[in-house]
Formats: structure tokens, sequence, C-alpha cells
């Protein structure tokens, strides 16, 4: 692979050198995304459409104002995958849902405009999750992705479509979503990086509402310099979400390069527990090892209400979402059952036959959190326990500057084998769900593959508004591992 | 644990199938199960969380701005008459 030309599965500084110097067009990189997708994603699933003609138009554009001498935005003709949770403007935004199918948002999520105004080419909507409930990307009503180190396995999910695309090679940048880990788990199980930020760095205005009070937008790239330059982009305060932090967006390419020396490192030892895989626990360690050896201290930390965070989090997920998702109710933008009798059949078989499974599933766990008589009893004492699990980062940041850890208990599992018991697949999600309760800004980066060659990747958290911190540390477990811009069939870029 | 499996399909207005109650019923039971592990945890006198990031309510201007036109807000609806949301007679 490493005699490909260059393309898709190219590094962003790569790409725009050659932009830049007039040696590729955004158009014809554009072209070259969008027939590489037709050509590979039958045996991936990671898109549910591509929206190839106003991606060539903006390319085209891009061509245009660069050949006039204007100046161009950071990423200037760079292709990028948008989750089908974020509207775009003019292009159907499902969230992979029937309850959504044939909605076309007549405005742009603010992600969505960032990315436009930085010069990047939207090119198409990836597979998830629906509305991003699952961890393995098999409740999409648009069919599994497939991980493309191993077909037979899960990508992860919610974000499976965004990782899939990454490490498939078909374009250089996705935006994901995480609310309990849907950048990470699939970020991991794809070999992939992906961030996190800090619950409030980057706006919501746009993104289809799951659990508001966690949710957040994030980038997933090949190696770290792009995954941060696309955070950069996205970053900065919006007054269309009320939870947008008032501050200037992120500055963070300049610490891709810069030492770790005297970085103190807390390892919990509670994400190293039982039910761990152990070569992903060989492989997590001998990455850590490899921070120390770069000059950062290792420190041993303790976040003990670790192991009620998945509790915690089903009650606050699905009681958010339980309302958040009443507005789907057949009769503003959604799918309308056509058995009508009167307005209450309207919203009960509109909403019965617009939803899958789990989301089903969770609306009434979340229903019944929320109901009469058990709003103290759950929903309030997990945002007790929240507050909590909160207090033990806290405590731990008071020792050391960021967390390394897990991401996963294992690494990809095969298609079919935990869609039997929901609450199995829910305890997957128990490393990445405690930094999402807290708020704070984490990633994952690939660290090594297991015996089977399935990737695993390390989950780097710091403290509240410390992406800085995030992205230096996680440059440096990418220098020891090597595992930037690679791919499965053993090449990289 | 008594759970209402009816009720609670109604007040999420959900037309659930009996074999979907049945089978959610179930499932919900073994969730909550785990979840009641959370009544070990000793919270007496801890807030709750409201927010995870604790800001200040920003308010804005008071004054007019840029908004979907009816058109566009009216374009994705199952049944309009151009100028409503069209639903069943209510009264």
């Amino acid at each position: 692979m490493a005699d490909l030309p260059l393309g898709p599965q190219s590094p962003v500084s790569e790409l725009r050198a050659a932009l830049q110097s007039g040696t590729l067009s955004a158009e014809s990189l554009t072209q070259r995304t969008l027939e590489n997708i037709e050509g590979t994603d039958e045996d991936v699933g990671a898109w549910i459409r591509t929206s190839g003609e106003p991606a060539l138009a903006a390319a085209v554009e891009v061509d245009a104002r660069r050949s006039r001498g204007e100046s161009l935005g950071p990423l200037a003709g760079i292709p990028v995958g948008v989750k089908d949770m974020i509207c775009t403007r003019g292009v159907e935004t499902t969230a992979a849902s029937k309850m959504l199918a044939g909605f076309v948002p007549p405005y742009d999520a603010t992600v969505v405009s960032r990315l436009r105004a930085a010069g990047a080419i939207p090119i198409g909507k990836l597979n998830q999750d629906e509305f991003a409930m699952g961890s393995s990307n098999e409740n999409s009503a648009f069919g599994v992705v497939r991980n493309p180190w191993d077909t037979d396995r899960v990508p992860g999910g919610s974000s499976g479509g965004s990782a899939a695309a990454i490490a498939a090679g078909q374009v250089p940048l996705t935006l994901g979503t995480d609310t309990g880990g849907s950048i990470r788990q699939p970020a991991s199980f794809c070999g992939v990086v992906g961030f996190k930020p800090t619950y409030g760095r980057v706006s919501r205005y746009g993104v289809v509402a799951f659990a508001s009070s966690l949710d957040q937008v994030g980038p997933l790239a090949a190696n770290v310099a792009d995954a941060a330059e696309l955070l950069e982009v996205l970053s900065g305060h919006d007054p269309l979400d009320s939870t947008s932090i008032p501050e200037a967006p992120l500055q963070l390419t300049t610490e891709v390069e810069r030492p770790i020396t005297g970085m103190r490192v807390g390892v919990p030892e509670e994400y190293f527990g039982e039910g761990l895989d152990p070569e992903v626990e060989s492989i997590v360690r001998s990455a850590i090892a490899g921070l120390e050896s770069q000059g950062a201290e290792l420190v041993p930390v303790a976040l003990p209400h670790t192991s009620y965070a998945v509790a915690t989090y089903y009650v606050i997920a699905t009681a958010e979402a339980s309302s958040n998702l009443s507005r789907y109710d057949g009769v503003r933008y959604t799918h309308r059952t056509d058995r009508v009798e009167d307005l209450r059949s309207l919203y009960e078989r509109s909403r019965a036959e617009g939803f899958g499974a789990e989301v089903k599933r969770r609306i009434i766990l979340g229903t019944y959190a929320l109901s009469s008589g058990y709003y103290d009893a759950y929903y309030l004492k997990a945002q007790r326990v929240r507050t909590l699990i909160t207090r033990d980062f806290q405590r731990a940041f008071e020792t050391c500057d960021v967390l390394a850890a897990p991401v996963a208990p294992t690494t990809a599992f095969a298609l079919g084998a935990r869609t039997a018991d929901p609450l199995q697949m829910y305890l997957q999600d128990i490393l990445t769900i405690p930094a999402s309760l807290a708020g704070l800004p984490c990633g994952s980066v690939p660290c090594g593959l297991d015996s089977s060659g399935l990737p695993v990747g390390m989950q780097l958290i710091a403290p509240a508004l410390e992406e800085a911190t995030l992205v230096r540390a996680s440059a440096a477990v990418e220098r020891h591992c090597g595992f930037a811009n690679r791919r499965p069939g053993g090449g990289d870029s | 644990m008594d759970i209402d499996i009816d009720q609670v399909a109604a007040l999420a207005r959900l037309d659930l199938s009996t074999e979907e109650r049945e089978v959610l019923g179930g499932q919900l039971r073994s969730i909550l199960e785990h979840v009641d592990q959370l009544s070990a945890v000793d919270t007496e006198g801890v807030e709750a969380t409201r927010h995870p990031i604790p800001l200040a309510t920003p308010l804005r201007e008071d004054s007019r701005g840029e908004h979907l036109s009816h058109d566009e807000a009216l374009a994705n609806a199952p049944e309009s008459d151009g100028s409503s949301f069209v639903v069943p007679r209510v009264v």
C-alpha cells in the first residue's frame, strides 16, 4: 500500500501539500474518494449515503477559489465523512432510524458549518447504531457495519461507520458522536484515533439528541495530528447551544510534537480488573511503559466508584433519551403510520413502527426510571452517584495530569455474538462510561494488535478543558507504538 | 420487582405487541436488578449532578433573528395543508 498515489487513505498533511502545490485538485480527490467508497463499501457498510453532487460542487468551488488566490481554510478540499446523527442541509439525515427516513434538514449542524468554513468537503453520511444506541453497530436500520480488520467482526458502536471508514481508507477524516464511548470504542476496535472533547467544547446544535448531558461530537482519523486538527476546527463557543463553553477554538497542532517529559500519567487499577482480556491488558501496559520511557512518571490512582458507572449511565442516558425521543411523534418531520384512528393511535403506532428494538428498550427503561414514584430511586440516585464518579476523577487529577487505561475489555467481537442479552452488551461499556459521566476530554489511540491481528486501543482521559494534554499524551502513545496511518493488510499510507 | 409494562408503554406512547411486552418486561427487570446495586452507595448529602460542566445560563438579546421560513419548516411534514401540520380531528 506504500506505493498508492495520494488519495482518501492519505494523511491530511500530505493531501494539503499536494492540493496547495497544485499537483492534486479538490475535484479529483473528491471524485476519487466517491469512486473508492462505491468500490469498497459493499464489504464494509460504513456509509448510509454519499452526497456526490453537492460534494463535487463544493470541491470545484475550492479549486476555483484557490486558482483566484483567495485565502482558504485549513481543511480546504479535504473530504470528511459525517455520522448520520449530524444534520446536513439538503442531505437526508436519519440517525440510522426508519423514524427519520426521508428527513432532509433545512439547516446545517454547527459542526458542519465549521467544516464548510474550513474548506472541508462533507462527502456523505456514515452508518451508526440507531439514534447512537449500541456498542456494535448492529442496531442500524440500514444494515450492520463490518470491521475492516476482520469482516466477520463488529466495528464497535455507535460510531461504527465513522471508525470503519477511516480503517478502510475510504476517507481521511470523520465526525462521530460519543455519549458513553461511541467514538472511543469503535476507534479502538478499528485501530484508528478518536477523541471525545470536554462536554460543551463542541457545539451540539443540529446534532440529533440522545442523552443531552452526555452527547459530544468528536473527530476520528488515522493519526493523532489529523484528529487534533479536526478537533481544532470543530471547537469553540456557539451561541446556538446553551451548554457550549464560552472559550476560543482550541490550538492543538503544536501539542503533537511536544515531549511528555515530567508528565504524570495516572494508572487506575480499577480499569485493569476482572473481565479484561489478558492480551489487551499486556498490550496496553506495554504502551504505558512506552510513555514512561519517554520521560513520563507513572502514578497509581484509585477510581473507587468505577463499578457503579454502567448502572448510573443506563439510568441517566435512557431517562434523557426517553424525554428527547418524545419529539418523534409522527406529526412534524417523522415517519407516520398508515393505521391512524385518532391522535393517540397516530403517536403510538408511528413510534412503534419507526423505532427499532434497542431504541424501544431504552425508551421503556428511561420512561420507567422517570415515572411517578421511581424518579428519586433511579434518576436522582444515579445523578448523585454521578457526582461521586466525577469526584473520583477530581481526586485522581490532584496527583496526575492524564489517565491511561484500556478502552474496552476485549478486541472486536464477532457479529451476532452479543445481541441476545442487552445487559451483557451494556457491560462492555464499563471503561468508557465513567469519563462520559464526568464530562471529561478523552480518546482512543491504537497501540497494537492482538494475536488474532485485531487492534487494541489505549484510552487517555484528561481533566476538563485539558484537550492539549490529551493530544500531547496521545501523540506520545502513537510515537511509541508506530501505529499512525496503519491499515488492515499490514500496510500504511 | 413490580413492573406494569402496559402502563410504561402507555406513558412512552409506544404501541407494543404482546410479544414485545413480554420480552421487554423481562429485560427491564434484569437491567433494573443490575441498577439496584446503586442503592448500596452512600449518597447522603451528595448533590445530584445537574450539569457535567457547570455554566451560568446564557441569555441572548431579545431581538429578532433569522429563522426557518414557513415552507422550510413544513417541508418534512408527513401531512400539511401548506400553512399548518395536519393531525386527525381532536375536537
